[in-house]
């Protein structure tokens, strides 16, 4: 942990970077200056001052405050997608790779059919018929992310179960299912990690371009994604509606990509994702 | 090579059904009546009673889904609920835009990624390097949306430069904004890729070699490195193509550039399930036409790879 940030201090940025947004978004109702859905309709649009730092929107609500509420849908949203997707990939990967045969041929037609969509496009599909929320984000993510986990985890597998020591385990009359808990799931899980960390920012900005089409969560909850769609029209008169929140998601999507890139490069600088 | 071509095409319709079969799917599961999801509330009764014999609501799942094959190979999209045009020749209409607008990104993205590719690769472990590759890692984290919206904002209103939005009638000045948009992604990606690949040709003996010739720096990276870092990188060029689809949603939307993505974004935000669906459908079909072909001609360019299965 010491070695790796006193090799990448740009990650150690990023990190601290992560760590602010997450403690944030967790004390929001504490440490928002006002609350991100009242209304005052005396103080619309104004520009950034040190009351409001961030100014204020059309219906007078404070911006800062908004973006950090903000932060709460989308960091639940793309660690969980993230999370939900390698559980899943790494079921589907282990399961395909292991077991070979007509499983394998059956997940992996399904792994290369959901890779052959673009994924905004998959997801809009899957958002567009299901009742619009976080839930239904959630499954859209899911189902566009899981599919690059299962492809990897099942070359790891591959390789894996032909090491001796599964051999072994099988001699010793070990059952199916703690041979894969116990002694093929744990080489899986770094190559799981390393590709979430490099896919958390791909996730992240998902949902915003979701939320940004009105297909993510809906109002009054505020996100990323639907404060700059919403705002988009005052561009002109009142840029900061638009222009913080947009930081908010890069400041995120950036420290994530960085933390991801250094990860993979600290544990194998050949390892390709 | 005929054999590797016949196997491609072939492996294509597994997908094909596969992709129908998801959005039909898709479509069964969307709330209200299909049949008025596929023509549009206000068709009349006669061809709603046609596509209905057609689909055949009453029969099994199975030859429901037959039915829907065979409408779309006819074309027979539905209607969109408001417009009440033919989801068919409103694509047909909006596609050759999409294309434009791809096309120009695609030009901006290659020529910007692999110059900076190239520069932070030739530069590396500087701050120059660091600079660039930050700027990479920044291209494919922006938000696309507000990356144009910003653009939108200096070049269109404050700097008065550039046209911030609209077609205007095929000018060339009104695809600047909306093609560079949608090329920071792509742009940013083939760079890191350029960047990985050079570095790799760079360290091999022939480049070595070169250098004792006494070659001058520029002519061993164009005319040795680069020849031999091009062809992965033509090929991630051309597997890139499902973000420009997924941008041009977003990218046409904020410039109103009257293509396929924003057909799409005014379906979903009026739950125009016909107009949808098909652009979810066309938009996938054309991604896995054209990673068809980019994975053929890259067999096709490069001699070194073994075509599987042949020998």
């Amino acid at each position: 942990m010491k070695r790796f940030f006193n090799t990448n201090r740009v990650a150690l940025v990023a990190t601290v970077i992560l760590g602010i947004l997450v403690l944030s978004s967790v004390l929001a109702p504490f440490i928002s200056p006002y609350d991100p859905l009242s209304i005052d309709l005396d103080r619309i649009k104004e520009s950034p001052s040190i009351t409001h730092p961030f100014g204020t929107d059309n219906k007078g609500r404070d911006i800062m405050s908004r973006v950090i509420y903000g932060a709460r849908v989308s960091l639940s949203v793309g660690l969980l997608a993230g999370a939900i997707s390698m559980t899943f990939g790494l079921f589907f990967g282990i399961v395909s790779g292991y077991f070979g045969g007509r499983i394998d041929r059956g997940i992996t037609i399904l792994t290369d059919l959901t890779l052959a969509f673009p994924s905004l496009i998959l997801a809009i599909g899957i958002t567009v018929v299901l009742p619009p929320g976080i839930y239904t984000v959630l499954i859209a993510l899911a189902t566009v992310g899981w599919a690059s986990f299962a492809r990897l985890v099942r070359g790891v597998v591959l390789s894996v179960k032909e090491f001796p020591y599964i051999e072994a385990a099988k001699g010793i009359g070990c059952t199916k299912f703690r041979i894969l808990m116990n002694h093929v799931l744990p080489q899986c899980i770094p190559v799981a990690l390393v590709a979430m960390g490099l896919k958390l920012g791909g996730f992240i900005l998902l949902e915003s371009a979701l939320s940004f089409l009105s297909l993510g969560a809906q109002p009054p909850t505020p996100t990323w994604g639907s404060m700059i769609s919403l705002n988009r029209i005052y561009i002109h008169s009142a840029p900061w509606m638009v222009i913080f929140p947009g930081l908010a998601i890069a400041l995120t999507t950036i420290s994530f990509n960085i933390l991801g890139d250094a990860l993979r490069d600290y544990l194998d600088p050949k390892f390709k994702v | 090579m005929t054999g590797y071509l016949v196997r491609r095409l072939l492996l294509l319709i597994p997908t094909l059904i596969g992709i129908t079969f998801i959005t039909f799917l898709i479509v069964k599961s969307i709330p209200g009546d299909p049949v008025l999801g596929m023509v549009g509330e206000r068709a009349d009764p006669e061809t709603i009673e046609r596509i209905k014999k057609e689909l055949g609501t009453e029969r099994p799942f199975i030859l429901q889904y037959i039915g829907y094959i065979g409408l779309i190979i006819k074309g027979e999209m539905g209607r969109s609920y408001y417009t009440n045009q033919k989801v068919s020749e409103a694509i047909l209409e909006k596609f050759p835009n999409t294309l434009k607008l791809a096309l120009g990104a695609i030009i901006i993205s290659s020529i910007t990624g692999i110059f900076l590719g190239i520069f932070t690769a030739v530069k590396r472990g500087t701050v120059l390097d660091r600079l660039g590759s930050f700027l990479a890692i920044g291209g494919i984290s922006l938000p696309v949306f507000w990356i144009g919206l910003i653009l939108m904002l200096v070049f269109g209103l404050y700097l008065k430069l550039l046209p911030p939005s609209g077609m205007g009638e095929g000018n060339l000045i009104y695809l600047v904004l909306p093609a560079s948009t949608l090329a920071i992604p792509s742009g940013a990606y083939i760079a890191r890729i350029t960047r990985s690949m050079m570095l790799d040709v760079l360290s091999q003996p022939y480049i070595a070699t070169a250098r004792a010739k006494g070659l001058k720096d520029l002519s061993i990276i164009f005319r040795h490195a680069l020849k031999n870092a091009l062809i992965p990188i033509v090929t991630i060029i051309g597997l890139d193509f499902g973000s420009y689809l997924n941008g041009a949603v977003l990218t046409e939307t904020i410039f109103g550039w009257d293509g396929l993505g924003r057909y799409a974004m005014d379906g979903i935000l009026k739950r125009d399930y016909p107009v949808i669906m098909g652009a979810v459908l066309v938009g996938t079909v054309v991604f896995v036409i054209i990673n068809l072909i980019v994975d053929i001609s890259y067999a096709y360019l490069d001699p070194r790879v073994k075509v599987k299965g042949e020998k």
